[in-house]
This record gives structure tokens, sequence and C-alpha cells, in this order.
């Protein structure tokens, strides 16, 4: 069933392109996946995460520099061979601690996201594809938390529940991505709802019920593979926005806190020393626009091969 | 159409009272005692905490602190803080000031980013093309304070073009390096969109008939394509006013400008929570009313979008 649905979908989008090779029925998922594989940028797209997610779950593979071990006496090196990256203010190498910074800012990132496409997913569902008093109670929800800046509310709940140098670091991780995740979902339930919308009244959906499957199958079956695909692009992008959320949550004092190393606190730290020694900047930024970066060029690159259109 | 507007004026209202409602609770459980500090260095007396706490009505319960908040709302008063100064003159001062800066940053959106977009579009897979999608890229993954305080530093100490901080007096020309900073993300938005969409319209049917009944390149573009792609700028800008006003508050305390965002951080530094709720109440509901705005002039823009 989900098979002939994603079929009629990539039928209508008039999936053929060039190249002759003329499968018929090719469903939108692997055509989207034959465009994506052709795609230089997908590809070096993919490598930076794969890279950046290596990074984060084994430093060590990187560096044998512990990020904690300060020299005070060569605080504010430059590069050279003694640090690759130089030394910031507390004498800590730059390289080792932008290597392990990868792994809170890839946490933060990746687990905001999970949460907040299982929220909005589920509750751009619900007001969809029910309608009614359902879809009026979960739109005003949507509402209230849409309407409440990401970054206030972050700065908010973060002063509200503050970190302190005992905090253990998956606590200091999961509030960031709580708090991320309670003022992020609005904008994926709302895509979501949208997209759920379009695809209700297909022909196949309504073949589904007339056949009598549960809501809950033509949910999972046909409704979901077909309306998901714009909230995995967005997601993707999100992914990027949540990584620099954190970082400026730190910049203002109130994401992650110091015991943490993440590119954010590094990036914080750095400022002070802006007009004396820009490296300590550099690095951790470059780090991390590279990861901002790559989540960004992946969503464009399969939201290009999911769109027909724009070949 | 006044139906529509009514019936978005009525959503509107619990919308409102549910988003005050979020930050009104976690404004008064900001941990620590507002009476630190008020007392100079010593602890103050127990009378005097007691007379405060009474005041403020700080030993009242959450929702009927709410209650009488939102009463005293609707008739105008948006209380008087913790030191004693009416909120509503503050923010007063503030708005405009934060108001100005997001109305530039707004401008630096619309000029730059529209005519940057549209460049690229008109020129797909060309060199300027190609320029525009890298840069826009690149300001995208580079975080807004990164952006901030590197202008701040190159364009305010190095070559001292624009004043580096703005202090108390707000004037357009100090306001242009902030104002660019807070827009920057934007305007790398607002051109991806403003190209995206021209790319799709320049290959519109209605277009290839403009172009076979012989019309001129220049109308095409200017009167056909534009039109018709910048409907979702249009969207994409409007909602972005209330973003922009959250975002000041990084703008604001970099450049220290004296506007609502920089009240607003100090508020929930000092555990001010009157000053925090009350700014964040118009916050919410400049944020509503340009929502709605926007919808309406959706309908202007594209007669296929009816609200009746």
């Amino acid at each position: 069933m989900t098979e002939a649905s994603t079929i009629a979908v990539g039928a209508e989008a008039g999936a053929p392109t060039a190249g002759g090779s003329a499968d018929e029925g090719r469903s939108l998922a692997s055509d989207a996946w034959r465009q994506l594989k052709r795609n230089p940028i997908f590809w070096v797209s993919i490598t930076l995460i794969v890279l950046f997610i290596v990074m984060a779950a084994v430093p060590q593979l990187f560096t044998n520099v512990d990020p904690n071990a300060a020299v005070l006496k060569s605080a504010r090196e430059r590069p050279g061979a003694d640090a690759w990256f130089g030394r910031d203010i507390q004498g800590y190498d730059i390289y080792s601690r932008t290597i392990y910074g990868a792994r809170a800012s890839i946490l933060v990132g990746v687990l905001t996201t999970v949460v907040t496409v299982i929220i909005g997913v589920t509750m751009g569902v619900l007001a969809g594809y029910y309608g009614g008093w359902l879809d009026s109670l979960v739109s005003r929800i949507t509402d209230m938390f849409f309407a409440i800046p990401l970054l206030l509310g972050g700065i908010l709940f973060m002063s509200t529940f503050p970190n302190d140098e005992n905090s253990r670091y998956l606590v200091v991780v999961g509030k960031v991505v709580l708090v991320m995740a309670v003022f992020g979902w609005p904008s994926i339930a709302r895509l979501m709802r949208s997209s759920v919308l379009q695809v209700k009244p297909n022909d196949y959906v309504q073949a589904a019920r007339a056949l009598g499957a549960s809501p809950w199958r033509i949910i999972r079956a046909h409704v979901m593979p077909n309306a998901l695909a714009p909230v995995i692009v967005v997601s993707t992008i999100n992914l990027g926005v949540f990584i620099t959320v954190e970082a400026t949550l730190s910049f203002l004092g109130i994401g992650l806190t110091p015991p943490a190393v993440s590119w954010g606190v590094a990036i914080s730290d750095a400022l002070v020393a802006l007009r004396t020694t820009p490296h300590i900047l550099l690095f951790p930024s470059l780090f991390l626009s590279l990861a901002v970066l790559a989540f960004i060029m992946l969503g464009d690159a399969v939201r290009d091969a999911f769109d027909p259109k724009s070949r | 159409m006044y139906k529509y507007i009514l019936r978005r004026l009525i959503q509107m209202i619990p919308v409102l009272l549910g988003a005050t409602f979020i930050i009104f609770a976690m404004v008064y459980a900001l941990p620590g005692d507002p009476t630190i500090g008020l007392c100079g260095e010593r602890p103050c007396p127990a009378a005097f905490v007691a007379n405060f706490r009474e005041k403020h009505g700080l030993n009242d319960p959450l929702h009927v602190r709410y209650l009488t908040y939102m009463g005293n709302l609707l008739q105008g008063d948006l209380g008087t803080n913790f030191r004693d100064i009416k909120v509503v003159d503050e923010l007063a001062q503030r708005y405009p000031v934060t108001t100005k800066l997001a109305a530039m940053a707004i401008v630096f959106e619309t000029v730059i980013g529209i005519v940057a977009g549209v460049l690229a579009g008109i020129r797909k897979g060309k060199f300027i093309d190609n320029l525009v999608l890298v840069s826009t890229l690149f300001v995208i993954s580079v975080p807004v304070f990164v952006i901030g305080v590197s202008l701040q530093y190159t364009f305010g100490l190095k070559w001292p073009i624009f004043p580096a901080t703005v202090g108390s007096d707000a004037t357009v020309y100090r306001l242009v390096l902030p104002a660019f900073v807070l827009g920057s993300a934007s305007i790398a938005y607002a051109a991806r969109l403003t190209r995206t969409n021209l790319v799709e319209n320049l290959r519109a049917d209605y277009l290839r008939t403009a172009v076979a009944k012989g019309m001129s390149r220049p109308r095409m573009l200017g009167v056909h394509a534009l039109r018709n792609s910048l409907i979702p700028v249009v969207t994409f800008i409007g909602a972005d006013f209330g973003g922009l006003l959250g975002g000041a508050i990084v703008t604001e305390r970099i450049f220290n400008i004296q506007g609502v965002g920089g009240f607003l951080f100090t508020g929930i530094r000092n555990r001010d929570p009157v000053s925090v709720v009350g700014t964040v109440t118009i916050l919410v509901l400049v944020f509503l009313v340009v929502n709605l705005l926007v919808d309406l002039l959706y309908g202007v823009l594209d007669p296929r979008i009816s609200h009746d």
C-alpha cells in the first residue's frame, strides 16, 4: 500500500528525467535518491557531517591532548608546532578544545531536532488529520509557543533553571535541549499540519478509508510517508540553527557553562581577546560554521531532490 | 473580510493569554530573592522584606497574581517594578529605539535581500548567482553575535567608519551597523527566498506566454514575475518582525543600545518580573498584530487567497 501511494505521487510529479532510463513506476523516494547521488553538494555535506559525528563520538581519534589541561604560562600562544591552533586565554589547547567541543554542539543539535520533530509531527498530524475542535485547540497552543521568540524563551528558561559548576554534563545539555525543543516545535507543527492537509484529500487516502483502514493505519501508511518530506528538509536546516542558538545562549552566559566544552562557550570566551588574539575566536567559529553549513547544504540538497520543479 | 478580521482578533485572545502566562510562570519561578541589593551591602530588615512582599503581591498564589496583573493590564497599567519605576514609562522610552532598529533592519532586508535575490534569480547558474548563494550561506552559518562583534571591531575600532557603540542617543546613523547586524541572517534568507521563487516563476507558463507575445524583458520581470515572486518574501519579512524584536536582545547588548532587548535582559538578570512580563506582553501583542496584517496583505497581493 505504501509503495502504491508513493508511486502515485511520483508519477504525478512527472518523475522520469533525462538519461532515457525508462523504468516506469519509480517511487518519489528512489527518484530523489538518484538525484541526490549525482549532487556533489550532497556528498560534501554528508562527508562533513560524518566527520563531525565521529569527532563528537570519539574525539580521542583526533587528538590526545586533554582539553582541560591549562598551560597558563603559554596562554594566548599563536598557532604553532606545540599547539596547532594556538592556546586560549586560559592556556587550553584550542585544537583539542575545538575537537572536544563538537560533542556538545552536535548532541544539542541532534537531540533538539529529534524532540522537535516528534512533538511537531504529532501535533501537526493531530491538527491536520482530525480537524474540527482538535485542530483549533492544537493550533492555538502552537500559536502560543510560536509567539514567544526562541531566544527570549531560552534566556528566560535558562535563567529560571540556572546551571552551576556541579551540574552533571547530561543535565546541562538536557536543559538546553529541553528549552529549545519547547520553543522550537511550533514551526514544525505548522508545517506538518499544512502538509497533512495537502495529502489528506488525495484519492489513495479516500480509498484506504473506504476499504475500512483504521485512522492509525491511514496515518502511518499513507499520510506520513507523503507528508514528511518538507518536515525532513526543514528539520535538517533547523539542526544547524539550533547549534547557533546554543552558541548564542552561551554567549549570553546562560547556555552551556564552562565545565562543558563547547564551541559556543569557546567563542564567547574568545570575544574578550578579539582585539589582540583573534585566532582564539577563529577556530571554534570556523568549526561551528562548517557544521551549520553542512546541515543547511544537506537540507537544500534533499529539498532539491524531492522537488521536481527545481531541476 | 470583517468577519475574518474579527475571527482572527478573537483567536488572538487565548494566544495572548497563554503566551503571557507561560512567561509569567517562568519569570516568577526565577530563583533568588528580589530584595537582595535593595538595602545596600547588608541584608534588608525583616519588616522591609515583609512590606515589600506584601506591596508587590509576592505572597499571593501564582494564578491570583496573574489575574490581578491581567486586570491591571486591561486598564493600560503595566505595573510598577521592584525599583519603583513605572514599566509604562520605561517602555515608552525604549520601544521607539528598538522599533527604529528593527525597522532599519527590515529596510536592509528588503533592499539588499530582494536586490541580491533578483540578481541571482535572473542570472541563474551564472557567477552572480553563485556569489549570492555562497555569501548567503556564509552569513547564515555564522552566529549573529560573532558577526556583530567582528563588524563592531572592524568598522567601529579598526577603521572607525561607524560608532562602535550607540549609547543613549540612538540616531539613525549610529544604528546603521547594529541594524545591519540584526538583519544579516534575514537578509540572507530573503535573498534566497526571492531567488527560489523568481526562478520558479520565470519558468511558469504565463511568463512564457508573455515572452511569446513580445513583451519587453523589464516589463515581464518587473510586473509579472517579480510581483508573484515577492508574495512569500513579504510574508517572511512580516513574520520576521517578531524575531527581530527577540534578536535585538543580542544586538543591543553588543552595541550598548538602550532598547527593549537590553531592558529585558537586565530585567531577567535582576529578577525583575514586572518589567519582563510587561515588555514581553507588548512584544507578543505586536507580533500577533503584525502577523494578522501580513495575512491581510497576502490577500491583497494574491487575489486567489480570499478571506471571506
